[in-house]
């Protein structure tokens, strides 16, 4: 014991001094490594002669980049170029998630009929998706688009003014001119009267107990602003059909054949896993819950609407959150197919100019930032829809 | 329950069963909602087989040329036959393939065998230590009259099984760590393990490939190369740890706080009571969700394909650009790169319900 006492080791017989000495020891080695790998960086960089630095950005970027939602011409800076490549995968994304929602809420909900051959084709639906690698899916479908579709010329008509062909899909565009914007203000307007309108009638009910009309006066609002934005403005809804010429399509709204791969490979994959999340949740509500509401004397369609669901959600909310997350995410494996989002875009700067880092950090962060958000706005929700304290 | 008593009828009516579904035709033809949605289900399943055995069999070419598939309209059997064993082992030499073949046999096995929980022992984990040296040697060669074969000829199942195998062993201990860190009253670790955590799993799993393809051999002093597998190897397991952590610190959690104090009153310190007493009891709850994950990540490591190595599904796809067969086969070799992935994933995901019920054990 005492002999020790002159080593100084005796220091770390004290349990706060040896924790402080596990985390300088920690940090330091975090910072050791991190300087060595920064000095390799420079000292490579420098030797191969590779700018550093967001320069490159208002560079002329001098490549076509195949969808444009924005103008963009080779001419423009590589900034705008990423900008491009951010709005193709938001638009990829977004679309991804509210389709999946809607179609694996669906799915989800029919995994619980009580018809075994309907339940047992979700199933199987849901194991197809989930047990093969989406990549392998996005190739598929690419490929089967690009190889087994005929060519324009003898397109095949889905339905009607929506043709299918190797070269993607073409769909009626509407015609946009300016008024369009008041159609889209009244039609904000209307949502925004008839969710008001739902509250004010759902506590006057509560207040007086007497059935206050609420779906009828709130289909109203919801239409009414809507119509007499066209009437008073007489706007009319003009649509771009396509028509199937003698060797190719004209008109219309067309979808190349890698974001029809991407976005099929996407809302499909989302969808099975969205399925599994709300038939968990609809099945962790109680069989009591149910039975509850029905001796109420509720309707099937009220009990589920009025009883299992506001539960459900708050058990579905959250790995929901994770879902919309990955399909973020995952709109990533685009390169794979060579539909032009935020990653694809970003290897094309970095065979360029050569500058790896910094593209690299960039789509990190966007993505990053993209996570983050997406928690921050789910966990918004969430909080709103969790168990009110009584 | 007083008020029924006496009634002993009424009561009997009250409790009678009622119908439960799935048994008998009503739960087919019921309502009739319900007979429209079986009937709409049956013209699905109908229009389905038709469509498979058209393809599959009917329509199919099973003996010809890529002219003779190339006139058909149905599948094509011959391309699978003719290009099976690149599909399976990539650009390994031809010669040579019994090796890559022989390997991944006995890993099957070895998993097969490891999936067991009866069988779980020091004795197993003593054969894996043996296993795997014999596998590397296989692969690699270079001893025992073996040539040798770099990992640039690497490629196929085997290659994916290893990105898959190599990532999750290693990256188990390293999601430990971190789960431990993530709860350490340390803050500098905490603090540095939650950034790590966050960072990876905020990120797609693309751009750490492509970190670690273009950006790793920056990092490195002059002169000094990796393997382009290793660094694959080395991104998947960094990947896998972040997300293996996260799933640990949920079993850690889930402990009750009980088991630590008993631990520390026996006088164990941090590394004993964590590793004995804490960390085995945590990862028998989590089994199961990880052997989920890993589902996952098996099916994840087919982004390799991304930054050019030859896994399992980029064999299939390489395949399909031979001159003979372009544009010919390309749904019969995706068709059946699903088929592989699909048993192996839907085999995993049985193992892991049969875990779940196996392991259906509480604390108290």
């Amino acid at each position: 014991m005492s002999t020790s006492g002159f080593s100084g080791l005796f220091l770390l017989r004290d349990r706060r001094i040896r924790e402080v000495a596990y985390q300088v020891v920690c940090i330091a080695a975090v910072v050791a490594i991190g300087w060595y790998l920064f000095q390799n960086a420079a000292a490579n960089l420098a030797r191969q002669d590779i700018a550093t630095g967001f320069d490159y950005l208002s560079r002329e970027a001098g490549f076509i980049i195949s969808e444009t939602p924005i103008d963009y011409q080779p001419s423009d800076s590589y900034g705008r170029a990423l900008l491009v490549g951010l709005l193709n995968t938001l638009t990829v994304a977004l679309l991804a998630i509210v389709l999946g929602t809607v179609v694996g809420t669906l799915v989800g909900i029919a995994r619980l009929s009580k018809n075994p051959l309907l339940s047992r084709l979700m199933l199987a639906y849901v194991e197809a998706l989930r047990n093969v690698p989406l990549l392998l899916y996005l190739f598929l479908w690419y490929s089967a688009i690009i190889f087994t579709l005929p060519p324009v010329k003898q397109a095949i008509a889905l339905l009607p003014g929506v043709f299918v062909s190797n070269s993607g899909l073409v769909v009626p565009a509407i015609v946009w001119h300016s008024g369009f914007w008041t159609v889209i203000a009244a039609i904000a307007a209307g949502v925004v009267a008839a969710f008001a309108w739902r509250t004010v009638a759902t506590r006057r009910r509560i207040a007086t107990g007497k059935a206050v009309p609420g779906w009828p006066v709130s289909l109203t609002l919801l239409v009414l602003p809507f119509v007499i934005a066209i009437a008073v403005f007489d706007i009319r809804f003009e649509f771009d059909w396509p028509e199937l010429g003698r060797f190719r399509l004209t008109g219309g709204a067309h979808l190349k054949p890698e974001f029809v791969a991407l976005l099929l490979g996407l809302t499909l994959s989302a969808s099975a896993t969205v399925a599994e999340i709300v038939r968990s949740g609809i099945l962790a509500i109680g069989k009591g819950q149910r039975e509850a509401a029905q001796a109420l004397g509720l309707s099937s369609g009220r009990t589920m609407r009025l009883v299992i669901l506001p539960q459900a959600l708050r058990v579905i909310v959250p790995p929901l959150t994770n879902i919309y997350v990955t399909t973020f995410k995952n709109s990533s494996l685009a390169i794979a197919i060579g539909y032009p989002d935020l990653v694809m875009v970003s290897n094309t700067i970095m065979n360029q100019t050569g500058q790896a880092m910094e593209p690299i950090a960039l789509f990190m962060l966007v993505y990053l930032g993209l996570s983050l958000a997406t928690s921050l706005l789910m966990n918004w929700y969430n909080a709103r829809v969790a168990l009110q304290g009584r | 329950m007083s008020t029924m008593a006496n009634s002993g009828e009424e009561q009997i009516a009250i409790r009678a069963p009622a119908q439960s579904g799935g048994l008998g035709a009503s739960a087919y033809f019921g309502t009739p909602a319900n007979t429209i949605v079986t009937l709409l289900c049956l013209a699905l399943l109908a229009l389905a087989a038709k469509v498979a055995v058209s393809w599959l069999v009917i329509n199919a070419v099973f003996d010809g040329t890529p002219e003779d598939c190339k006139a058909s309209v149905g599948a094509c059997w011959p391309y699978l036959t003719a290009k099976l064993r690149y599909m399976l082992f990539g650009i390994y030499p031809f010669e040579e393939q019994w090796r890559p073949l022989t390997a991944t046999a006995l890993f099957i096995l070895a998993i097969t065998i490891s999936c067991i929980p009866r069988l779980w022992s020091r004795w197993l984990l003593l054969g894996w230590v043996v296993l795997l040296p014999v596998l590397y040697l296989l692969m690699a060669g270079g001893a025992f009259g073996l040539a040798e074969v770099p990992t640039s000829q690497w490629g196929g199942l085997p290659l994916s099984f290893m990105l898959t195998f190599v990532g999750l062993v290693c990256a188990l201990p390293l999601g430990i760590l971190l789960a431990l860190a993530r709860l350490s009253n340390l803050p500098a670790i905490r603090i540095l393990a939650v950034t790590f955590i966050e960072l990876v799993r905020g990120v797609p799993l693309i751009s750490i490939l492509f970190m670690a393809s273009v950006m790793l051999p920056l990092f490195m002093p002059d002169g000094v190369t990796i393997d382009k597998l290793l660094r694959a190897q080395v991104a998947i397991i960094l990947f896998a740890a972040a997300y293996i952590a996260e799933i640990v610190r949920a079993g850690l959690q889930a402990l009750p706080r009980g088991q630590t104090e008993a631990a520390q009153a026996l006088g164990l310190h941090y590394w004993q009571y964590t590793f004995l007493v804490i960390i085995p009891q945590a990862l028998k709850t989590v089994i199961p969700p990880l052997v989920s994950l890993f589902i996952g990540f098996f099916q994840d490591t087919t982004l390799v394909t991304i930054v050019g190595l030859l896994d399992f599904l980029n064999t299939v796809r390489t395949a399909l650009r031979d001159p003979n067969w372009q544009g010919i086969a390309v749904l019969e070799g995706y068709l059946f790169a699903a088929a592989v992935y699909f048993v192996f994933s839907a085999l995993m995901g049985a193992y892991s319900r049969f875990l779940e019920k196996h392991f259906r054990v509480g604390y108290d």
